[in-house]
């Protein structure tokens, strides 16, 4: 296998990891928004107004730089940084 | 003062900007103590701020195709997050947001994951490899990776639509806020709005947005976050809001219980006597008030569009590298945060101050003619945004009974918090600085679209540079004045409008940029039905429900997206598959994209 193809799968194999992470605080929590409900979250408030409000919004934050930083550490790896600049 | 290179004096530049905007908000307070009327420090806030935004503009003006179109590709990570939000959040995230969040709780707080969630997808699907890709415009990397002028003219049309629904409203938002302001009438009111738009983009065009964007960002971020802090204080709920309202969200629901949330109704007849646009508390604060469908079809659509819409996309364009739009996403996202995990915290404060009995605020309760006799209750009911009705008529205003505009969470509270009115000409200029980013963004990608891609690539592509700049400012400027005479004439509200547009871009947009990075066997065909077919059945779906259709599947008129993507994927790809597939150079050039290192497809950069 090529150099650039062995990248397009890792690179393909971190976007699945970060979408299903995505998927899961964006979506997959709120099928049991109901039953959340009732569990005590975060600094008191109830769990699922908590993801609401805060919790989710934050994960997608922390997501998005950990994307970050992985997919720099694939370019890296295979050499396909680019130079210089930031 | 300044040496050197205008970008790497930047975190200098800014900073003596945010010292001297807190240093006029200190200035306005001691005028306001001074005797300084409320009109006055009104006009001051919002004339000050606009002011400088021009002379951003002034300063940013350029005559390089470039600059003008992607701010010359040099716009720092954490700066280009700033201008991002800025340009993301608009006069309904300002204004409206924490006003539907105090009316509808859980059902309307999809939006705040879906507003958010959906940068994930722009991080991950769209945004480096399209910043790679070296385009100008979002339908440049559609003209360019599936080829033909029928692609591009299609992209050019879903953008244009998207973008224009989602201009009106903001257009509409800055007139409101200048004519309350200023005191002068809406009609009027709009056009001052524009001329304040126009003048941060026409001269510098991206540079010019991007600079005064960064300006409006600090603006609006302290104008949200000080009074929520503020209040909190003042209240005793806590010293950090975010951390600490738990108690406060606990008092909402007993109180709810209390007064008989849900139980007590009104009469058609009785709700017929109130103020259209005003709403009673009907729902919930914190409780699940929606089924898990009604909550993630919203979110879903509201995170697809998001990676759909090209005056957010094209903000990525203007990182100096690939490396750096990822992380750009990033920032983006974090100073969007910032105000979107405030306003929950400001509808719980705003709401637990107006119902609670034991707080001096508090007034539900009380005897309807003594909440009548409260000053800034006569005010915002002048302002017609607040009523009260003794229903009953047992003389008490009773939960039920009271009734308040969205908006005037935001704008209210603060002087029924009993804070100074330097804070309300303060909000005052937050909201306007929203608005015009965002309009301002929205004009910039319509226009450079129109310019760039239907004038310079498919009606003549020999213009100069300087030609092409000069048709980019006239289409500016009669897309802006288009925008204003529909906003004067008021037809939808602010956040349905706003709504619309990310199905409108979702519809036709989201599987064609997608696929054509992630798919490389989508070809010219797959891409035009994708866009015309996307396009057509979510505008037929929404025009099906506005006329009495029933709608299938709980996809209402807020998320006719799904069902407009869900066409465009599927034809996308089987029209894809019974063509022929791309040529090689097509292939080469999506493999080229998946990687960062080496040229951009297109330019220099």
């Amino acid at each position: 296998m090529s150099k650039q193809a062995q990248h397009w799968e890792k690179t393909r194999g971190l976007l699945i990891v970060t979408l299903a992470i995505w998927f899961v605080f964006s979506i997959g929590i709120f099928l049991f928004g109901a039953e959340m409900e009732s569990v005590g979250g975060p600094f008191g408030y109830p769990l699922t107004y908590w993801f609401t409000c805060q919790g989710s919004l934050g994960i997608f934050v922390i997501l998005i730089f950990w994307f970050a930083n992985r997919q720099e550490k694939i370019d890296e790896e295979f050499g396909f940084s680019e130079k210089g600049d930031d | 003062m300044i040496k050197g290179n205008f970008i790497d004096n930047l975190p200098k530049v800014y900073g003596i900007y945010t010292g001297g905007f807190l240093a006029f908000i200190i200035i306005m307070a001691i005028g306001e103590q001074m005797g300084m009327s409320a009109k006055a420090i009104g006009i001051a806030f919002v004339a000050f701020t606009v002011a400088i935004y021009a002379i951003i503009g002034y300063l940013s003006r350029t005559a390089q195709a470039d600059a003008y179109y992607v701010a010359g590709r040099q716009v720092p990570t954490v700066f280009n997050g700033m201008a991002t939000a800025a340009d993301w959040m608009s006069g309904a995230s300002f204004v409206a947001m924490a006003g539907g969040i105090y009316f509808k709780g859980y059902g309307y707080m999809a939006l705040l994951v879906g507003w958010t969630g959906g940068y994930v997808l722009v991080a991950s699907l769209l945004a480096p490899y399209l910043r790679k890709f070296g385009c100008y415009t979002v339908p440049d990397f559609i003209g360019t990776r599936y080829g033909g002028n029928l692609s591009r003219f299609l992209a050019v049309v879903v953008l244009t639509v998207a973008s224009f629904t989602y201009v009106t409203a903001q257009i509409n938002a800055t007139g409101t806020i200048a004519s309350v302001a200023l005191d002068i009438p809406f009609q009027y009111a709009v056009y001052v709005g524009l001329v304040s738009i126009l003048l941060c983009s026409m001269l510098g065009g991206m540079r010019g947005v991007t600079w005064t964007q960064v300006a409006q960002y600090i603006v609006l971020i302290i104008a949200y976050l000080l009074p929520v802090f503020w209040i909190s204080n003042k209240m005793g709920a806590g010293f950090f809001p975010h951390f600490m309202l738990a108690d406060e969200v606990a008092r909402i629901a007993d109180l709810e219980v209390q007064f008989g949330l849900g139980t007590v109704t009104n009469s058609a007849a009785d709700l017929a006597t109130v103020p259209k646009g005003l709403a009673g508390i009907t729902k919930a604060h914190s409780a699940v008030n929606a089924t898990p469908w009604a909550f993630i079809s919203l979110a879903l659509a509201m995170m697809m569009g998001t990676a759909s819409l090209p005056h957010v996309m094209m903000r990525y364009f203007t990182t100096p590298s690939v490396k750096a739009a990822r992380k750009s996403v990033g920032w983006s996202l974090f100073f969007i945060f910032l105000l979107y995990s405030s306003a929950p915290m400001l509808a719980t404060l705003s709401k637990l101050s107006l119902i609670d009995p034991n707080l001096a605020t508090g007034i539900i309760g009380k005897s309807i003619s003594e909440v009548q006799a409260i000053d800034w209750y006569q005010n915002w009911n002048q302002a017609n945004l607040m009523f009260v009705s003794d229903f009953n008529g047992n003389g008490t205003l009773e939960l039920n009974e009271f009734f308040m505009g969205g908006k005037a969470v935001v704008l209210a509270t603060p002087e029924i918090a009993g804070l100074p009115y330097v804070i309300s000409g303060l909000v005052a200029a937050g909201g306007m600085a929203a608005a015009m980013s965002t309009a301002d963004g929205l004009i910039l990608a319509i226009a450079n679209a129109l310019s760039h891609d239907l004038y310079y690539k498919i009606i003549d592509p020999k213009a100069e540079t300087a030609k092409r700049l000069v048709v980019a400012r006239v289409l500016l400027v009669v897309i802006g004045f288009a925008g204003a005479t529909i906003a004067a004439m008021e037809i939808q509200g602010i956040l349905g409008s706003v709504i619309w547009a990310f199905d409108f871009a979702m519809s036709g947009l989201f599987f064609p940029l997608v696929l054509g990075v992630w798919w490389k066997r989508a070809n010219r065909e797959g891409a035009i039905a994708g866009m015309a077919l996307g396009l057509a059945s979510g505008m037929g779906y929404l025009i099906w429900v506005r006329n009495g259709g029933s709608g299938f599947l709980g996809i209402t008129q807020l998320t006719f997206g799904i069902f407009g993507s869900a066409v465009s994927l599927v034809s996308m790809v089987v029209v894809s598959l019974i063509t022929s597939e791309p040529d090689a150079a097509t292939q080469k050039m999506v493999d080229e994209v998946r990687v960062p290192a080496g040229k951009s497809i297109l330019g220099k950069h």
